[in-house]
């Protein structure tokens, strides 16, 4: 039943993901490329469980750098969008 | 039981946040909000995840979260704009190797069946793919290796193979997932799938293949949900997935090319010399150029990755204010694939303070190209390469173009006259109403400026 209801999941965010994005104007793709980037990084949320479980030293050493590399992930790629999306002005606007 | 439902519960508050974040990035006005929405929700993904009963030392997660926060908070601060297509494959290469360790992590969980295996097999595999191709695509952006396509003869078949033992490798993983051997193949055999798919990837294909990395990472992520059953990572995943493919998509549209070919075809390195083009080039110097311009009504500029390189793009919005105060329109005609990735010269322009409403896309300019008196090329080759649309034996042929040519004058600022990226001659060049000035963009621009200013 999880598996079943797991793919439901899947399968709908996948055709809401198409309607969202179909609608983004192309100047705005790189934003929403290092943005999206950023999102992909929840992988964090799985790796907080490997670093902070009960597990063998590999497991936590495994799950501190998967939490280090998808922090960079996060961090790194918000801060990024928001630098960019703060330099997008329209014709006009004050600076 | 409570602790548990307020986790899923704030992860669905999460999951909306991303999708209202994405919704408020389709807009230039909203975007920024929208990030920020999205960041929240990932904020409140992880804190929640930290009441998880079953992390029982938080020593380790703060070393991890405080490293990572450090070093993404100094990269994405020092980090140039012309510099942002490496920094995004870098970022995305990361994002892979978190999905593959946290399916390694993932073989851990007691209760394994193989539905769970097969996933934890997709993660490693796809996040090892996104992570070493992520690093080849870095290294090419960031002109650390060469942007060459790397091509041999066979290359079709080792990766192929290097496809079929990847396969071969997940089902003997599945069937035995206490061997270690095979979960030390998937990682070997990923790695090296992704760096011999970028290997033959050119420079001016990067935006395709940026995407379609950019896509996996979703996907990765999205594979390790399953793998540990959390429904936050794979609606996060998938949303992320499914708008990799959507600007893939668009990418291979733009270049009237399939995803296979972009992939296999290692465009650049294998096209023969088309038919020599007859003509003369007429060069002009920007003396000549200036007194164009100054009568000039209307302007329109399109930029290509050679902007990027000459770092133009503050000159040319320089130009654009003096040639606006001279009573001309400026506009500017983006080509989706212009740059090394999508957008990439709308986030140059928007750095120099161009505002975003005079960049026109392909389809809203070629309409009215015959309106302008001066198209003005900088850095662009292969989007403007008439033989895309005039010359059925070109390689390139049927791949839309900005129709430069069809302004009363082109100027075209280049450097020397070596042929584009792919390695094509432009037929554009020797156009009657084209005129040529050599010579390093940014000085160009700047000695026009000069003419004008005076």
């Amino acid at each position: 039943m999880d598996m079943v209801y797991l793919t439901f999941i899947l399968i709908l965010s996948i055709f809401l993901g198409f309607e969202l994005i179909k609608k983004v104007p192309a100047t705005l793709h790189t934003p929403l490329m290092s943005g999206a980037n950023a999102i992909s990084g929840i992988t964090l949320v799985g790796a907080l469980i490997g670093a902070g479980g009960e597990g063998s030293t590999l497991t936590i050493v495994l799950g501190t750098a998967a939490v280090a590399f998808a922090t960079i992930n996060v961090v790194g790629g918000y801060l990024v969008t928001d630098r960019m999306l703060a330099m997008f002005k329209k014709k006009g606007a004050k600076n | 039981m409570s602790g548990l439902m307020l986790i899923n519960l704030s992860y669905t508050v999460a999951a909306v946040l991303f999708i209202l974040g994405l919704k408020f990035l389709g807009s230039p006005e909203t975007a920024r909000r929208g990030n920020a929405l999205s960041s929240l929700g990932m904020l409140l993904a992880v804190v929640v995840t930290l009441l998880d009963h079953s992390i029982i030392d938080y020593r380790w997660i703060l070393l991890g979260i405080v490293s990572g926060a450090l070093i993404g908070t100094l990269a994405a601060r020092l980090v140039a704009m012309t510099a942002m297509p490496e920094m995004v494959a870098l970022f995305n290469g990361f994002g892979g190797i978190a999905s593959l360790l946290v399916g390694c992590i993932a073989l851990t969980q007691p209760l394994l069946d193989r539905f769970i295996l097969l996933t934890i097999f997709m993660s490693i595999m796809i996040g090892g793919v996104t992570f070493s191709g992520s690093l080849v695509a870095w290294g090419k952006l960031s002109e650390k290796m060469t942007g060459r396509p790397l091509v041999f003869n066979g290359q079709r078949f080792v990766n192929g193979g290097l496809l079929l033992a990847n396969i071969v490798c997940g089902v003997m993983f599945v069937q035995h997932p206490d061997q270690a051997l095979w979960l030390v193949l998937a990682v070997l055999l990923s790695t090296s799938l992704g760096v011999m798919t970028l290997l033959p990837i050119g420079g001016a294909d990067m935006p395709v293949v940026i995407s379609l990395l950019n896509s996996y990472s979703g996907l990765a992520a999205c594979a390790a949900g399953f793998a540990i059953s959390n429904n936050i990572l794979i609606v996060a995943g998938s949303l992320v997935g499914a708008s990799g493919i959507i600007l893939t998509n668009i990418m291979c549209k733009a270049m009237n090319r399939s995803l296979a070919n972009v992939l296999f075809s290692g465009f650049g390195a294998a096209s023969g010399a088309s038919k020599k083009i007859e003509g003369d080039v007429k060069a002009i110097t920007t003396e000549d150029a200036f007194y164009i311009l100054e009568a000039a009504q209307s302007v329109v500029v399109i930029p290509g990755y050679g902007m990027a390189v000459a770092q133009a793009q503050h000159g040319i919005k320089e130009l654009q204010g003096l040639l606006e105060k001279n009573g001309c329109e400026v506009v500017y005609a983006i080509h989706p694939v212009a740059g090394r990735m999508p957008g990439h010269m709308n986030v140059l322009l928007a750095e120099a303070d161009v505002s975003y409403d005079l960049l026109l896309e392909m389809d809203d300019i070629n309409p009215r190209m015959e309106t302008f008196d001066v198209a003005i090329v900088i850095g662009a080759n292969d989007v403007v390469n008439t033989a895309a649309r005039d010359s059925e034996s070109s390689p390139i042929y049927g791949m839309p173009i900005i129709n430069a040519d069809y302004a009363r004058t082109v100027f075209v600022l280049k450097r020397s006259m070596a042929s584009g990226f792919a390695g094509l001659d432009n037929p554009l060049f020797y156009k009657d109403n084209t005129r040529m000035i050599f010579g390093d963009a940014k000085e160009t621009i700047n000695r026009l400026i000069r003419e004008l200013s005076s």
